[in-house]
């Protein structure tokens, strides 16, 4: 199966629209490079009858936030029994959802720093002094503020003091109305991608990441020369070792498929800490995924050429 | 020896100072949202050129192409077209602006003017005086050649003659050369507001006392919704204003034509610069403006738009006035695309606006109109495009996202520094 049409989706609606078109367009060249005959659209009002009529042999989704993680692409996609690649919709469901995702990834045994979820209206039923003042007795400062849900560091902040909770949790809620209250681990923060074919999941060179700034907020991340990368992570061996097991580890149980980016924290201990899973990782030239390939001495195009092609043999063997 | 990384540019070491602040925003991102259908975008400042008589214009075009394509397809003066410039005397009767074609530089839209100005007037570290708030696509030029901007209070009758001498004084006070006041007097973007002739009159005194050339930016003079034009500040002093127009908002923004009208010896330097930066303005675009000035009812068009633009604007005023909670407070444009709404204490519009985009509404926070900080309770409401439904419409979603802000800010306070961002580096649309 050569999977010669393709059909890259990004764009959509949320906040990492930009993002989400900026993978898609830097994918699409790849994959056009590698024989596919390559068709760009956006998650919009024309996308099912579009769907339909062309009849991709594959699409490649490449929307960030909620439509392109939260599962809803993909249960589509599945409706029409229009092969893709990436995760299905259930597992797509489980990652996107930090606080699930963190459960889960726990109950294999990997750290994952304490945290306590909670939606804005608690706060505001029961009292935001004191919802913050039982917060702190569980889940000590430093902590990091995010929504549950969504990427690209959007509404994410650092507490340092009991006075910076408050403004942190007001712009954590701007992005959704539930947030992850998480105690801020300092260390080493790296990017582990994974690669997968069937059962078989392998994670790529560890890419250490070290923002000028203090934090790899949006401006670090998508701002080519504010972020020093390190591929692979300057870690000793049995570390990175560690830290590739993890990701694999989580790629498997939140029953992801095909690709995958794990961000995690090494302590000053050597201690391997759980923060995301992103199931549909970025892609732009500034992204982590792509410089793991290279690292990994793979041609991305090649990469994600193999993956289409898995994409369009899985959906033969299920016909 | 440490191991050195990769920082995906390998010129990062090489750039300019000033381009330090070229960097990607959150609020950028937001903006990218608010171009598709759904969103009821209240942020771009796009004419709405639908309203145009396309069929007519493209026949002229194609007209233009078959009859004189070998000169509109060629090179051209620096200094611009002459039978544009002369019928761009007949544009600026209207304000009362009386020159001769030679005064008049045909730029790329008046954002090149403006360039151009600051490139031949401004070293770095020089005083800029603007209005508080002040145009971000200004802004965003005097930033780029590293100059010194201080914002000038206004009142309704728009920049403050005493804050601005107070600002002149500070400035000498400290040693620092003033190099420009840049002033948007008429339907300002984005306050809204429109100086009277006493207050450009004694403007134009401070300036002129001062010894400090005035660079006034006039794109939207002609489209008063009574339809009387503002006189230009420059109809009374040839010498020591530069007058910036525009068919962006007459015409059409997609042909990049606009003007400066200068002194002569200012002029030539301005001639020199613009070849040194283009060598000439689109040779195509300023004979499609004079084919259009001459065969279509321009003039009628203007007015099309003043009243297609004042039914807009009345859409978005009576919008604000049923939905939006007490305490907000909005400018009532009396020509021009924006209104300026300042929101009730403690709302922050910058870190309302992810909040907005998932409403799918839209806005400019008012941030970006400053160099400072200031406008964290404002916002530049634009009226231009959406039709008076879609304006109602966006009105309705944005009350909404106020109410949800304040019951966010009733529980934990103000937002302080989280979440912020900057409009910087607007896209064009934005401007």
């Amino acid at each position: 199966m050569t999977a010669k049409s393709v059909l890259v989706l990004c764009g959509g609606l949320s906040a990492e629209r930009e993002v989400s078109i900026r993978s898609g367009r830097r994918i699409a060249a790849a994959l056009a490079d590698n024989g596919h005959q390559i068709q760009v659209a956006d998650f919009d009002a024309q996308l099912l009858s579009r769907l339909k009529q062309d009849r991709p042999d594959v699409v490649v989704p490449l929307l960030h936030g909620a439509e392109g993680e939260d599962g809803s692409l993909p249960t589509m996609l599945e409706l029409l029994g229009i092969a893709f690649v990436g995760s299905p919709a259930r597992s797509c469901r489980l990652a996107f959802d930090k606080p699930v995702a963190n459960e889960i990834v726990a109950a294999k045994g990997i750290r994952v720093p304490q945290a306590v979820t909670l939606p804005q209206r608690v706060f505001r039923e029961l009292g935001a002094v004191e919802v913050v003042a039982a917060i702190l007795e569980r889940v000590s400062l430093p902590l990091i503020i995010k929504p549950t849900r969504g990427g690209s560091a959007l509404g994410v902040t650092a507490a340092h003091q009991v006075s910076e909770v408050a403004p942190a949790l007001v712009a954590a809620f701007a992005y959704g109305e539930t947030v992850l209250v998480q105690h801020f681990v300092s260390g080493i923060e790296i990017a582990i991608s994974v690669v997968a074919d069937g059962d078989s999941a392998t994670a790529l060179p560890a890419v250490e990441i070290c923002p000028d700034g203090d934090a790899y907020d949006y401006r670090a991340r998508y701002t080519a020369g504010l972020t020093e990368f390190f591929a692979p992570a300057r870690l000793p061996e049995d570390l990175t070792s560690h830290a590739a097991n993890v990701a694999v580890q989580a790629h498997l149980a939140l029953g992801l498929r095909d690709w995958s980016r794990t961000d995690l924290i090494v302590d000053e201990a050597g201690v391997v800490w759980y923060l995301e899973t992103n199931s549909a990782p970025g892609m732009t030239e500034t992204s982590l995924f792509p410089q793991a390939a290279v690292a990994a001495g793979q041609d991305l195009g090649q990469l994600c050429s193999a993956l289409v092609r898995t994409a369009a043999e899985r959906s033969l063997n299920q016909d | 020896m440490a191991q050195v990384g990769s920082r995906l540019d390998p010129w990062v070491h090489s750039y300019a100072a000033r381009t330090g602040g070229m960097t990607a925003s959150e609020i950028r991102a937001l903006f990218a949202v608010a171009a598709r259908p759904e969103v009821v975008s209240l942020a771009g400042g796009m004419p709405y050129v639908n309203a145009l008589p396309l069929d007519a214009i493209a026949d002229t075009v194609a007209r233009l192409i078959r009859e004189q394509g070998a000169s509109a397809l060629q090179y051209g003066s620096g200094q611009g077209l002459p039978q544009l410039r002369e019928q761009i005397l007949d544009v600026m009767a209207p304000v009362g602006i009386h020159a001769h074609a030679d005064d008049v530089v045909v730029t790329m839209g008046s954002q090149q003017a403006i360039d151009l100005v600051v490139r031949i007037f401004c070293d770095p570290g020089d005083v800029v005086l603007v209005e508080a708030p002040s145009y971000v696509g200004a802004l965003g030029v005097f930033r780029s050649y590293q100059c010194d901007v201080r914002h000038v209070a206004m009142d309704e009758q728009g920049l403050d003659p005493n804050a601005l001498r107070t600002a002149i004084a500070d400035a000498r006070g400290a040693g620092k050369p003033i190099k420009l006041i840049y002033t948007i007097p008429s339907f300002h973007n984005p306050a809204g507001i429109t100086q009277g002739p006493a207050r450009r009159r004694e403007l134009l005194e401070i300036a002129q006392s001062a010894g400090i050339l005035l660079l006034e930016d006039d794109p939207y003079g002609l489209l008063g919704f009574d339809g009387t034009v503002p006189q230009a500040i420059r109809s009374e002093d040839a010498d020591g204003v530069v007058y910036l127009g525009s068919f962006s908002k007459t015409i059409a923004s997609g042909l990049r034509v606009g003007w400066a009208v200068a002194p002569h010896a200012v002029r030539e330097k301005l001639v020199l610069a613009a070849e040194a930066s283009v060598l000439c303005p689109s040779h195509f675009s300023q004979y499609a403006v004079s084919a259009y000035l001459s065969e279509q009812p321009w003039m009628e068009q203007v007015a099309a738009f003043r009243e297609l633009y004042r039914e807009r604007r009345d859409a978005l005023l009576a919008g604000m006035e049923s939905a939006f909670p007490k305490g907000t407070h909005w400018t009532v444009p009396q020509g021009g695309f924006y209104s300026w709404v300042t929101l009730p204490e403690p709302l922050d519009a910058t870190a309302m606006l992810p909040r907005a985009v998932s409403a799918l509404v839209a806005y400019v926070p008012g941030t970006g109109f400053y160099v400072d900080g200031q406008g964290r309770r404002s916002m530049r409401l634009s009226y231009c495009f959406p039709d008076p439904e879609r304006i109602q419409e966006g009105v309705r979603r944005l009350a909404s996202v106020i109410s949800a802000e304040l019951d966010t800010l009733a529980t934990f306070g103000p937002a302080g520094p989280a979440g912020s961002g900057s409009t910087s580096s607007p896209s064009p649309d934005l401007a």
